[in-house]
């Protein structure tokens, strides 16, 4: 049988779904006990008891100073950004996408724009954030709504222009006006797209955060990795990413999950 | 009354054209089939016909008065593909247009005249043969379905003509005899002209009261870019199609057609009509 035609049963599948995790967490193992074994005081690669500690230190013990448990106020600090830069630049990138979608003088006079503000690195831009806009939480936001607005106009813009001519002749013909085919039938057909772009932006949206809070912040997932980094603090800087990579995942899980409940039809039109 | 005219009508592309000198008259409540070889015009007519394109030169009248440069509700459209919406349930999609018309704002309708506008709509979706299925998702209906569904969303406007665009091309041949029942009736019961354009000279002489073929003069490569299409034939089916009157002549499903009861495509559990 061809390569291409053998298909995992369900067993198999969920097996070697879990090999590759299985392999990571061994490998990491293996190379921290023998680490370990030669100077038991090594920081680089700590074992499992050390992960627990720290974890333990950072989560339900309050720091003595702050009297905060710093990974919740650290989570709730950097959540409170990244959500909010994603709100504004789902907000913006929808009205804009679809407005550069479906009408084409805004077309004409946005899209080159657009197009080329997406190149711009935003990073690059994080210098001038903070001296416009300070230290504060404006800038963080700032640079996470610079860096994932303009690919979400784009993407949005392509999928409402996307849409068949067939579909918006048809609403014309049912009497609809420009405001009432942007309404009933290119904002619900773009919506799923919304979602799907969104949770592409995930990850940029993540970098960007933790790159500003790395340069500047007092709390916040990327502050901590990057503060307790001069300590060679091994134990909490990985437990700190994997609960950002959770976080990401769940967000994904989330949003996926969301598009198909109020959306099922995009479901259908994909097995379609 | 719903009569079209159409006056020395040209389309071209640039250098190329397309439509040269297409004049014709269509009577209110004709049933008009354009035929013709691929690329020679016909759905850019059917385009013209529609708003989506204008002529470049030529009038195109309805009830002696300029067509608007934009489609509009006064004329409905059914495509091959890509006719209705997928985010809507079957009877969301024939509400449509009721909700367009009614609301200028919202485009949903409320309370009263949302029930009554769902009765009209209910109706509409059992006369094309699509009760039961009303909570569906285009996507999990067959072709025609979707066509019949297509035809229902237009209807719904009572549109004063009916253009369609090979409507029935992608169906299989069983199918397309029902959806061609189907298409009569709504014919010989609505007020509307319906202008057709197929592939299928079967199809064009079972439904149509009026054959109009399209056609190159000149057709040779070098001569393909500066002469368009044009009206070659016109052929008014014998003995005369009436919409509403029965034919004595009616073999091949002519003239008004009662239900025929279950149909190959209907829902499986449905049982008869």
């Amino acid at each position: 049988m061809r390569w291409i035609n053998t298909r995992p049963s369900p067993g198999a599948q969920l097996a070697l779904t879990l090999l590759p995790f299985a392999l990571l967490i061994v490998a990491y193992a293996l190379g921290s006990a023998a680490r370990l074994a030669e100077n038991a005081n090594d920081k680089l690669l700590p074992n499992l008891a050390g992960f627990a500690d720290a974890i333990d230190r950072m989560a339900f013990i309050a720091d003595p100073r702050t009297g905060d448990y710093l990974l919740w106020s650290d989570t709730g600090a950097s959540l409170v950004r990244l959500l909010s830069g994603l709100g504004i630049s789902t907000a913006i990138a929808l009205c804009l996408g679809m407005l550069i979608g479906m009408l084409p003088y805004l077309r004409a006079l946005l899209s080159p724009f657009v197009a080329v503000i997406s190149m711009v690195p935003p990073l690059a831009l994080l210098p001038i954030l903070f001296i416009a806009m300070g230290l504060g939480e404006t800038s963080k936001i700032a640079l996470i709504v610079i860096g994932v607005t303009p690919t979400m106009i784009r993407d949005l813009a392509l999928k409402a222009l996307e849409l068949p001519r067939e579909q918006i002749v048809k609403a014309e013909t049912l009497g609809g006006s420009s405001w009432q085919i942007a309404l009933r039938v290119v904002l619900p057909q773009i919506l799923p797209r919304l979602i799907t772009c969104l949770k592409l932006q995930l990850g940029p949206a993540w970098l960007f955060l933790i790159a500003a809070e790395a340069i500047s912040s007092d709390a916040g997932l990327g502050y901590r990795i990057f503060l307790v980094r001069r300590y060679l603090s091994m134990d909490v800087i990985f437990p700190y990413v994997v609960w950002i990579t959770l976080l990401a995942v769940l967000m994904n899980y989330l949003l996926d999950r969301i598009r198909i409940a109020v959306f099922p039809w995009s479901e259908l039109e994909k097995q379609a | 009354m719903s009569a079209l005219s159409i006056e020395k009508v040209w389309k071209e592309y640039g250098d190329q054209i397309v439509l040269e000198d297409v004049s014709l008259t269509v009577d209110s409540r004709a049933f008009v089939a354009l035929v013709g070889p691929s690329g020679c015009g016909k759905s850019t007519f059917l385009r013209m016909l529609l708003g989506q394109e204008r002529p470049t030169r030529g009038n195109i009248l309805l009830d002696g008065v300029a067509l608007p440069s934009e489609p509009g509700a006064d004329r409905g459209v059914v495509f091959q593909r890509y006719s209705v919406f997928p985010h809507l349930t079957v009877l969301g999609n024939v509400l449509l247009g009721k909700e367009l018309t009614a609301s200028r704002y919202k485009a949903r309708l409320l309370g009263a005249a949302r029930r009554s506008a769902v009765e009209e709509a209910r109706q509409l979706i059992t006369e094309v043969g699509l009760a039961g299925a009303e909570n569906k998702y285009p996507a999990q209906l067959s072709g025609g379905m979707q066509q019949r569904l297509a035809l229902a969303q237009a209807l719904i406007m009572r549109p004063k003509v009916l253009l369609l665009d090979e409507p029935f091309g992608a169906l299989d041949p069983g199918i397309r005899a029902e959806i061609h029942t189907l298409m009569k009736r709504l014919w010989h019961e609505t007020q509307m002209t319906v202008v057709m354009v197929t592939h299928d000279m079967r199809e064009a002489f079972t439904l149509a009261t009026r054959v109009v073929a399209f056609e190159r003069r000149r057709d040779r490569p070098e001569e393909k870019e500066r002469y368009g299409a044009t009206i070659t034939k016109d052929i008014s089916i014998w003995p005369p199609r009436i919409a509403g009157a029965a034919s004595i002549f009616g073999p091949d499903r002519d003239g008004p057609v009662a239900s025929p009861g279950h149909r190959r495509d209907d829902l499986a559990p449905l049982g008869d009509i």
